[in-house]
């Protein structure tokens, strides 16, 4: 674990005190999981019967789902727009995406009741259960992201059949992944359309799966901008600056759109006056919309885009915006209604935190290992073709 | 013949008979302290609240279209055709939607289990087939709470308000809240003045989910028709491009 240069001063300092972080977390998520699966999830948990969905469904899984939908924006924007210049960044977008799955199926088996019992839905049906097609779609996209990693792994091994072979299936699969992507991550929205009575009305709209679906596209691309900066900086590796400014401008269209789209359901729905209202959850949307719009100005503008430390900013307050989106609709927009106040208790917040350092440390070792920040084997288009290219400007 | 209970709020004196009579045939412990909880639990499922100097039975209400019922993805819950909505522990995998889908908050889970289970009420479903009324029925000493068929229930209960025109609120609780219930509550006063939900909507919950989810098939259809196009025109557009060079 210590083969990396180090040149700079502190660097070793910082890395050790990221070690620490580190099994200091995982410390704590082992006791947390110890206390989740002897004594169950009263005791490891504040969840209860009028609250029985906290901050592993709202956090692990809503934003899990989310921040990796980096995934398949990317593979739609490489392979099917067939806009090649972007190709550098797909491989860590999907290795993120295929990570994440991973984690948030990880995620689930604390969180349910039976995890023993998560290939239920598989053979037992109901088609009229969001939650029934959200496992299905979450089952067979992590299949598909491990196909759409699988030829990194080829590549190191030097397997050339299974790369033959993944080619011709890569089509199809490619468009089933995005189609997979654009059901679940809309259908995590759809699970609270049922609740009209319990989500509070800042956020009950019947456009919950478009919302959910259109945030996740933006949340993905900030994200792959977030994790491109501190790969550069952990890989020491150039910074793909051109190719983040480009993504920057298509981040502001999409952040754009969704927030218009969110002011349109306001006056739509005539809801206003709840704006008004004094209360802790006008507040929290409040900020939602903030987070929003604030990075908007900057996304526009070229001399942010070609900034690699405002874009990381920028990038960084979508996802915030996003998270803040995905707890308000699932934990803090439900409050009021339950009756009682749901903090997580401190062994919820220690497995969520080991999960994520996990991820970290799962997405540094396959980069170390794998080659995921070289150009795949298979780039076919000649090099001055793609940079010709450019001059169509994508956004 | 669909199952339904009638609890009539005016009728009871808050002797919790039904409550120990639900707790013995569930084999669920029941003493002072339980009886004094009010709330509804894994180990309790049905309780009467106080409210001042009047009582109101909570329970699992046996929705007509049971939000829980469409939530479910193992279909371990199920609206049986004599109306109670029965639970098959075999099937549940613990996601618990049922229970943040339920606007009565019936469905409860055992939370200190290392195999948890969701516990609500089955409206007696075998003691009814067997042509019994529910263990909480036969237990209330004042008819506060009935059972037989809804319209049956229906009809039982706007006779008691005809006859008592002054003693009672003249809408009955479940009628029509989430698309109509299968235990119907009334009162002199609102229920929702002793704790039952309030502005709930009249239409069942289960079709708000099933419009986002009958839109799937077209999304899969208009989805892969849509991104195989693009797929074929991008690529048609580099190749065609390429020759071109390739011609100069």
């Amino acid at each position: 674990m210590t083969t990396i240069a180090l040149p700079r001063n502190g660097f070793l300092a910082r890395l050790t005190f990221w070690k620490v972080v580190f099994w200091a977390l995982m410390a704590a998520g082992l006791y947390a999981t110890f206390v989740r699966f002897y004594y169950g999830l009263g005791a490891v948990s504040n969840l209860s019967d009028a609250f029985p969905w906290g901050i592993w469904i709202g956090f692990d899984v809503l934003c899990g789902v989310g921040l990796a939908a980096g995934g398949f924006t990317l593979v739609a924007v490489v392979h099917i727009f067939n806009i090649e210049r972007y190709k550098p960044i797909l491989r860590p977008a999907v290795l993120t995406a295929f990570l994440g799955y991973l984690l948030v199926i990880f995620a689930l088996m604390f969180d349910l009741g039976r995890p023993d019992r998560i290939w239920h839905p598989l053979i037992m049906w109901n088609p009229h259960s969001v939650m029934f097609e959200v496992g299905w779609c979450v089952t067979l996209y992590t299949t598909v992201l491990f196909l759409e990693f699988s030829p990194a792994v080829f590549e190191k091994l030097h397997w050339k059949a299974p790369l033959k072979a993944f080619r011709m299936i890569s089509v199809p699969l490619m468009i089933a992944g995005v189609i997979l992507s654009t059901l679940h991550q809309s259908s995590l929205g759809s699970l609270f359309l049922l609740v009209p009575h319990k989500l509070d009305k800042l956020w009950y709209t019947p456009y919950q799966p478009v919302f959910f679906y259109v945030s996740a596209i933006g949340v993905g691309l900030a994200m792959t901008i977030f994790e491109s900066w501190h790969s550069s900086k952990a890989f020491k590796r150039q910074l793909e600056a051109p190719l983040l400014a480009s993504l920057a401008s298509v981040l502001a269209v999409v952040q754009t759109t969704y927030f218009a789209m969110r002011l349109m359901d306001l006056q739509n729905r005539h809801a206003w006056g709840l704006l008004t209202e004094n209360r802790p959850e006008t507040a929290l949307f409040l900020l939602e919309l903030a987070l929003i719009a604030l990075p908007l100005p900057f996304l526009f503008q070229k001399r942010v885009q070609s900034n690699p430390r405002l874009l990381y900013w920028a990038a960084l307050c979508v996802i915030f915006g996003f998270i803040t989106n995905r707890l308000n609709v699932s934990v803090t927009g439900i409050e009021r209604a339950s009756g009682v106040t749901y903090i997580p208790k401190w062994t919820e917040i220690a497995v969520t935190l080991a999960i994520l350092a996990l991820g970290f440390a799962l997405f540094r070792l396959a980069a170390r290992h794998l080659p995921v920040f070289e150009e795949p084997e298979d780039t076919e288009e000649p090099k001055a073709y793609s940079q010709n290219r450019i001059g169509l400007k994508v956004a | 013949m669909a199952y339904a209970i009638l609890f009539d709020s005016t009728k009871c004196v808050g002797c919790k008979s039904c409550e120990s009579a639900c707790a013995e045939k569930w084999n669920n412990p029941y003493d002072d302290k339980i009886a004094a909880e009010e709330k509804l639990s894994a180990h309790k499922l049905t309780t009467i609240q106080t409210k001042g100097e009047k009582y109101v039975r909570r329970m699992c209400m046996h929705c007509l279209e049971p939000a829980c019922v469409s939530a479910c993805p193992v279909g371990a819950l199920q609206k049986t055709p004599q109306g109670p909505v029965v639970y098959d522990a075999d099937k549940c995998m613990g996601c618990r939607y049922c229970m943040t889908a339920c606007a009565f908050g019936a469905p409860t889970y055992e939370w200190q289990a290392r195999a948890p289970k969701v516990a609500k009420c089955n409206m007696c479903i075998e003691r009814q087939t067997a042509g019994k009324p529910t263990a909480c029925t036969e237990a209330c000493p004042n008819e506060a709470t009935m059972c037989g068929d809804r319209d049956a229930m229906i009809a039982l209960a706007r006779k008691r308000m005809a006859e008592n025109p002054t003693g009672y609120n003249p809408k009955i609780y479940g009628m029509d809240e989430v698309g109509g219930t299968s235990v119907l509550m009334i009162s002199d006063v609102p229920l929702e003045s002793l704790g039952m939900p309030a502005n709930l909507p009249t239409e069942a919950l289960p079709g708000l989910t099933w419009r986002a989810l009958e839109t799937i098939p077209s999304v899969v259809s208009v989805g892969s028709v849509l991104l195989s196009g693009i797929y074929w025109f991008t690529h048609r557009r580099a190749e065609v491009a390429k020759a071109e060079r390739s011609s100069l």
